[in-house]
């Protein structure tokens, strides 16, 4: 018989570790069997007993024996729930699901991340990547976008990266106390002052869909053809396998044919309203 | 060979031949389920024999009504489809996925293990056999696959009927999903009442064949084929609906912001009847029941649709918050995406969502009228 695909596999918390106020990532390790590898931009599915699950991006790795580590937002039931478990307690996990950011796609290429908010929690996986791979890669730059300081994620990894004297990190946030001096704006302006390469970049974008669609304008009118530019969309999921039907995104679902798409094949929809 | 791909093989059942059928099935440990009437309409049901059928009973449907009316000939099957479909046997509107336990800190999931009943299903009309081949695409066909329906679907036993009456809402023929089957049953009945009662039943697997061998019948005559015919052009000759026959899937997916949307959703209530009745539709949310001590939980799967407010649900608020915006949904999605996900229309004609829709909204129509708007235009500006 074949396997059902809605039963999740138990995982135990080994440490939540607050990011941000609203913010905290979640390192888990299975208590039996575990689900197979993640790749950077997959998506597991977390189940809160009693509450419900939510899709939710991987956001650690990809590294050998390291902990499934999940960043979430406590914005509801689930959410919630999760980022206050203690060590020890145990969840399901069921996954991972999802297409995955181009990082093999991206290779011989300078390629720039774009993250918008809790955006960079999907994409850190690629990041990662791309950096411990870094001789395959040409440029490499992040764009990143908070609303304010106190939302930036990551923080530590984020110094880490500014170290390495080939890799071009910029932060902004939407609005500061007299205290930040870094840069104060949208994500989206940004993009005109990194000075990429158009034809020789490949674009990960990953954020609020308001976002996404300000960053493709700006990318296009930087000249970037469509096929370069990845986005992550995000809909209404139940299942995660192209079972509930509730992630239509036009013909595509998002739980099979996404999370992370490629720009050309959802533009003719991209920007439609309510779609 | 018969277009089923079997040899075109047929013997007579009476009556009693009919009632042999079900008393076979049944000593073979199938519950039959047939159409049953209830509630002013024909549903599906328990049959222990040929009794329990809607004798001499027929249905008369338009946009927005159903009703029941007699019919003279004591046709055990003169009616096209009711409200309920048999994927309510397939595909449950509700079913517990599986149950949680929580003992200390220590998760256990368990699936549920009652073993499927095996279910014969007997009076299913042509277009049912295409909704249930198009949810065996939707459920089994891809990586990950619906358990608990492919454990009913290998248990099914499948007796259809081919319609000799279609309702004024049907429209199979336009589809080619109907109104005779031509596959994916295990026998096919055409019901003959020119002045006899007696079915030509013809086998479309091997089961099928062994069982209508074992009951008490006799061989087809060349009259009994051309009786069957007839019943079938016949039928065919009531369909008037259809569907445009080109251009719809690039109409529907390259228009979204075609004015005739905000026309239907002024109709539209946005009540989900449509996504309810139909053979196809199969989106389902997932609720968490918690047991009474909060140690543990069920978790169960339960029909949703397109139409419902939260169904769109993201963090923020809902996607689709205008009726225009899930009709559009709706009908993109059966008669256009549909090809690209499954290689198929996720429309079969049965035209129950047409009778069973409040504001008698037909589909036939709105597309139709969405493809016209747009070849007028297109012939206007000389690209036609
Ligand atoms: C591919 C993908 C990746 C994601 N990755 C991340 C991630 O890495 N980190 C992260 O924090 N988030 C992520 N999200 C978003 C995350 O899944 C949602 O924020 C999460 O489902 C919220 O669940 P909740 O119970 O906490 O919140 P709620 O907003 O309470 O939603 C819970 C569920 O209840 C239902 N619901 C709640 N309120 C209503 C209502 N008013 N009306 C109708 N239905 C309602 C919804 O169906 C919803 O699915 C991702 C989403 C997708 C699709
Ligand atoms: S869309 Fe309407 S006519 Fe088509 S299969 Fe569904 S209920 Fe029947
Ligand atoms: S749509 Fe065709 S097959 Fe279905 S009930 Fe009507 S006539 Fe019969
Ligand atoms: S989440 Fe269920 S079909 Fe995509």
């Amino acid at each position: 018989m074949t396997v059902n695909p809605y039963l999740p596999l138990p995982y135990r918390v080994i440490a939540v570790r607050q990011d941000t106020p609203d913010t905290a990532t979640v390192e888990l390790r299975p208590v039996g069997a575990a689900i197979p590898e993640p790749a950077p931009g997959q998506f597991t599915m977390l189940y809160m007993l009693g509450v419900g699950e939510a899709p939710i991006s991987v956001s650690g790795a990809p590294i050998e024996g390291a902990p499934l580590a999940q960043t979430l937002r406590g914005v509801g039931a689930v959410s919630k729930a999760i980022i206050r478990l203690q060590p020890g307690e145990e969840l399901g996990v069921r996954g991972p699901y999802g297409t995955i950011w181009p990082v093999a796609e991206a290779d011989g290429h300078d390629v720039l991340f774009i993250a918008g908010g809790l955006g960079l929690a999907p994409l850190r996986p690629a990041v990662r990547h791309v950096l411990a791979n870094r001789e395959r890669y040409g440029r490499v730059s992040l764009l990143y976008g908070t609303r304010s300081p106190q939302d930036i994620l990551y923080r530590d990894e984020l110094a880490m990266w500014r170290r390495m004297l080939d890799v071009q990190i910029e932060v902004t946030v939407d609005r500061a106390h007299r205290s930040w001096h870094g840069a104060v704006g949208v994500v989206t302006e940004l993009i005109p002052r990194a000075g990429v390469d158009p034809s020789r970049t490949i674009a990960m974008v990953c954020g609020p869909e308001i976002m996404m669609r300000f960053s493709v304008q700006a990318l296009q009118a930087a000249g970037m053809p469509c096929e370069h530019i990845y986005v992550s969309m995000e809909r209404s999921m139940k299942c995660g396998v192209g079972l509930c039907g509730r992630c239509q995104f036009g013909p595509d679902f998002v739980c099979k044919q996404g999370a992370v798409m490629r720009y050309d094949r959802i533009a003719h929809i991209f920007t439609v309203r309510e779609i | 060979m018969s277009a089923s791909g079997f040899p075109k093989a047929g013997v007579v059942l009476s009556l009693d031949g009919l009632q042999a059928l079900i008393d076979a099935l049944a000593a073979r440990g199938y519950q039959v389920l047939g159409p049953v009437e209830h509630d002013g309409a024909i549903g599906t049901g328990h049959i222990a024999g040929i009794a329990d059928l809607p004798a001499g009973r027929t249905d008369r449907q338009e946009a927005g009504s159903y009703r029941l009316d007699d019919r003279d000939d004591g046709a055990l099957f003169g009616y096209a489809v009711g409200p309920g479909s048999w994927k309510r046997h397939l595909h449950r509107p509700i079913e517990t996925l599986f149950k949680v336990r929580r003992v200390g800190d220590e998760l256990s999931f368990e699936p549920p293990r009652e073993p499927p009943a095996r279910t014969a299903l007997l009076g299913v009309r042509s277009c049912e056999l295409a909704a249930i081949a198009i949810q065996d695409r939707v459920f089994q066909g891809g990586r990950y696959v619906n358990t608990e329906y492919a454990a009913r679907r290998a248990n099914i036993f499948l007796v259809a009927v081919n319609c000799g009456d279609p309702a004024s809402t049907c429209f199979c023929s336009s589809l080619n999903t109907g109104p005779r089957a031509r596959r994916g049953y295990d026998i096919a009945l055409t019901e003959l009442v020119d002045g006899r009662h007696e079915f030509l039943a013809e086998p479309g697997s091997d089961s099928g064949a062994a069982l209508l061998a074992y009951l008490p019948n006799r061989p087809a005559t060349e009259a009994d084929w051309q009786a069957a015919d007839a019943v079938a052009a016949h039928a065919a000759a009531q369909i008037h609906r259809r569907l445009p026959a080109e251009g719809l899937k690039e109409a529907l997916q390259q228009h979204p912001e075609h004015p005739h949307w905000e026309e239907v959703a002024a109709r539209c209530l946005a009540c989900a009847n449509c996504t309810n009745v139909c053979p196809t539709c199969f989106c389902t949310t997932i609720d968490d029941h918690s047991d009474l001590d909060g140690h543990g939980a069920a978790r169960v799967r339960r029909w949703d649709s397109c139409f419902n407010g939260d169904f769109s649900y993201v963090h923020g608020g809902a996607v689709r918050t205008q009726t225009r915006s899930r009709y559009r949904q709706w009908l993109t999605h059966k008669l256009a995406n549909w090809w690209d996900q499954f290689g198929t229309s996720g429309c079969v004609g049965c035209g129950r969502c047409i009778a069973w829709c409040p504001a008698g909204i037909d589909l036939t129509v709105e597309a139709t009228s969405i493809v016209d708007s747009i070849s007028a235009e297109a012939k206007a500006h000389g690209v036609a």
